[in-house]
């Protein structure tokens, strides 16, 4: 591709880059820093290339080293943002009843919630 | 194999990169954030099934033996972790992803091209480098591995320009002949670049960095595009690196700070006013059984959450508690500071964890007016975010940091481990205010007997 169209692509991605993120509130400033942090876990396409083109063992092995950082960084992070979210979900009002219920029983130590409800 | 033409692998990471943005903007909302993020991760698929139909690939089976130990680590991390220790995982995954976009242009290196190529490489390489130091340093900082004061040492400034001059002469080296040699020795200056960069930083002000870093990684994948003439890396690059700039300066402004401030202002010596002759003055403390009658016959309780109750885990007895002083017909609310806890936005998922109704949660601008009706302001495990000094005292190092006004309330109960001062290391005045009481313990010891407390009322 020639440097020109490249420089075009690169301005058009900062400005969308600058503006949909211009306006967020303070609220989901980490899952947003998750999330972002996810989408650059996609130099996994990368890695999977120079890994189909390794011909010498060592240089594959390097290459497969940087698959399995990235698929870390990728898989890793959309789950994590995942887990944050999910705690901002629409099920809030059935969860704050449920609290409501469960402090009546105060018996039940706090701290064992979150794993308790975490399934896969 | 080779089974899309062109034109559809172009067109597919067209689809993934429009995913991407999609998945940023749906984040910025929180109604659309969930589905955004899944939007995120559908593209992210498209994308790594394009690049296996689309490009000849050898060592197909090893490549997909190594996505899946990646998955097989990432997967149960992810989805163990305490809230509390996400900061430290978010960073972790940057740093890996960083060191990834680093390895991928050194690989590329003996694969020739033009000294564009060699620029772009190297740029990758040095910054990829940064960013997985750094981020390693930040994720020591926040399991308090290593201290997290700032750490310096007696011509740190010099050491830093040393190797800032080395690594761009290695690069320059890299870009003219390809040497294999000098770029290993990028790679080394770039690691130590990114250790000497975070060292300095003070604690509190790891996040900014973390999204700093993000930022940085997001530009050696735009970078590591160009190496590779993939489209879809330039895009996805650029955008977090765009976005994660102004992430890292809305975050910043929030705390008060600029980001040079932030990155450089160890180095300019830092102030220490505010902890003169304050320590020796004295300090009500009281029982929990004084604590839960002030809470208990209050109208209203304004309960402002820091990051000692998430260390303490006590998000989940404040909750109760929260509960119990609304059932005796108390009117509470919580106070969320903008960069409670460790990330900004940290405390808010904290608390949803916690089953917090949303409708409770109050930010710094709602609720500030509010505090001059407050009977009680019960702080918990927070220190610096409701410290005057931010206000009043313009030699102090969060002096211009936006506070929540605890000071206006009728009274003040501090929750606290020790008189020791908060993460900023700076004293806070009202404690020693005469209608402020404290309470020593751990959070959630202190809120269990609080709680036992306002039950037997």
């Amino acid at each position: 591709m020639d440097t020109v169209t490249l420089l075009t692509v690169v301005v058009l991605a900062v400005f969308v880059g600058f503006e949909v993120v211009s306006k967020v509130t303070s609220k989901l400033h980490t899952p947003l820093m998750s999330g972002a942090n996810a989408i650059h876990g996609i130099i996994l396409v990368g890695a999977v290339i120079v890994a189909g083109q390794a011909v010498e063992p060592w240089l594959l092995a390097v290459a497969l080293l940087a698959v399995v950082l990235a698929t870390v960084n990728l898989v890793g992070g959309f789950v994590v943002t995942d887990r944050m979210l999910e705690m901002f979900g629409p099920r809030k009002a059935a969860r704050a009843a449920a609290s409501t219920d469960s402090a009546i029983d105060s018996a039940t130590p706090a701290g064992t919630g979150p794993e308790g409800g975490e399934r896969p | 194999m080779s089974i899309l033409a062109p034109g559809w692998t172009a067109l597919l990471y067209l689809v993934a990169a429009v995913c991407f943005i999609l998945a940023l903007k749906g984040l910025s909302s929180p109604r659309t954030a969930r589905r955004g993020n899944a939007i995120g991760a559908a593209g992210a698929v498209v994308a790594v099934l394009t690049v296996f139909l689309s490009a000849r690939l050898d060592n197909v089976p090893l490549i997909l033996a190594a996505i899946t130990v990646g998955t097989a680590l990432a997967v149960p991390v992810a989805r163990r972790v305490q809230m509390t220790q996400m900061p430290q995982l978010v960073a972790l995954f940057n740093g890996v992803g960083g060191g990834a976009a680093a390895l991928v242009a050194v690989l590329e290196l003996g694969h020739g091209g033009d000294s564009w190529v060699r620029l772009a490489i190297a740029f990758t390489m040095l910054v990829g480098a940064v960013s997985f130091a750094g981020s390693a340093v930040t994720v020591g900082k926040l399991q308090e591995l290593i201290s997290t004061r700032p750490l310096l040492f007696p011509g740190m400034p010099a050491v830093m320009l040393l190797v800032l001059a080395g690594a761009l002469t290695a690069g320059g080296v890299v870009v003219l002949t390809g040497s294999p040699g000098w770029a290993g020795g990028l790679l080394v200056l770039g690691l130590a670049a990114g250790l000497l960069l975070v060292l300095p930083v003070g604690g509190a002000d790891v996040p900014i960095v973390i999204s700093l870093l993000n930022a940085f990684t997001g530009l050696a994948v735009a970078a590591s595009g160009i190496v590779l003439g993939n489209v879809l890396l330039l895009v996805a690059g650029t955008l977090v690196g765009a976005s994660g700039t102004i992430l890292t300066k809305v975050m910043a402004s929030a705390m008060g700070r600029g980001v040079a401030g932030i990155m450089f202002g160890a180095f300019r010596g830092g102030s220490t006013a505010g902890s003169t002759t304050l320590s020796d003055r004295p300090v009500r403390s009281a029982s929990a059984e004084d604590v839960a009658v002030q809470l208990g016959y209050a109208q209203r309780v304004v309960i402002v959450p820091g990051y000692g109750l998430a260390v303490a885990q006590g998000q989940h007895t404040v909750a109760e508690l929260a509960t119990a002083l609304t059932a005796r017909g108390v009117d509470v609310v919580f106070a969320i500071h903008p960069v409670a806890g460790r990330m900004p936005g940290h405390m808010n998922v904290l608390l949803a964890e916690a089953n917090v109704p949303y409708e409770l949660l109050r930010e710094l601008d709602e609720v500030n007016p509010e505090f001059a009706s407050t009977d009680v302001a019960l702080v918990v495990g927070a220190n610096d975010v409701v410290n005057p000094a931010a206000k009043s005292s313009p030699g102090s190092p969060i002096y211009g940091m936006p506070i929540l006004e605890v000071v206006q309330a009728q009274q003040v109960v501090f929750l606290k481990r020790s008189m020791r001062p908060g993460f900023a290391g700076i004293e806070n005045d009202l404690l020693h205010d005469p209608r402020t009481t404290l309470l020593f313990g751990d959070a959630k010891d202190s809120l269990s007997k609080v709680l036992g407390a306002v039950k037997i009322l």
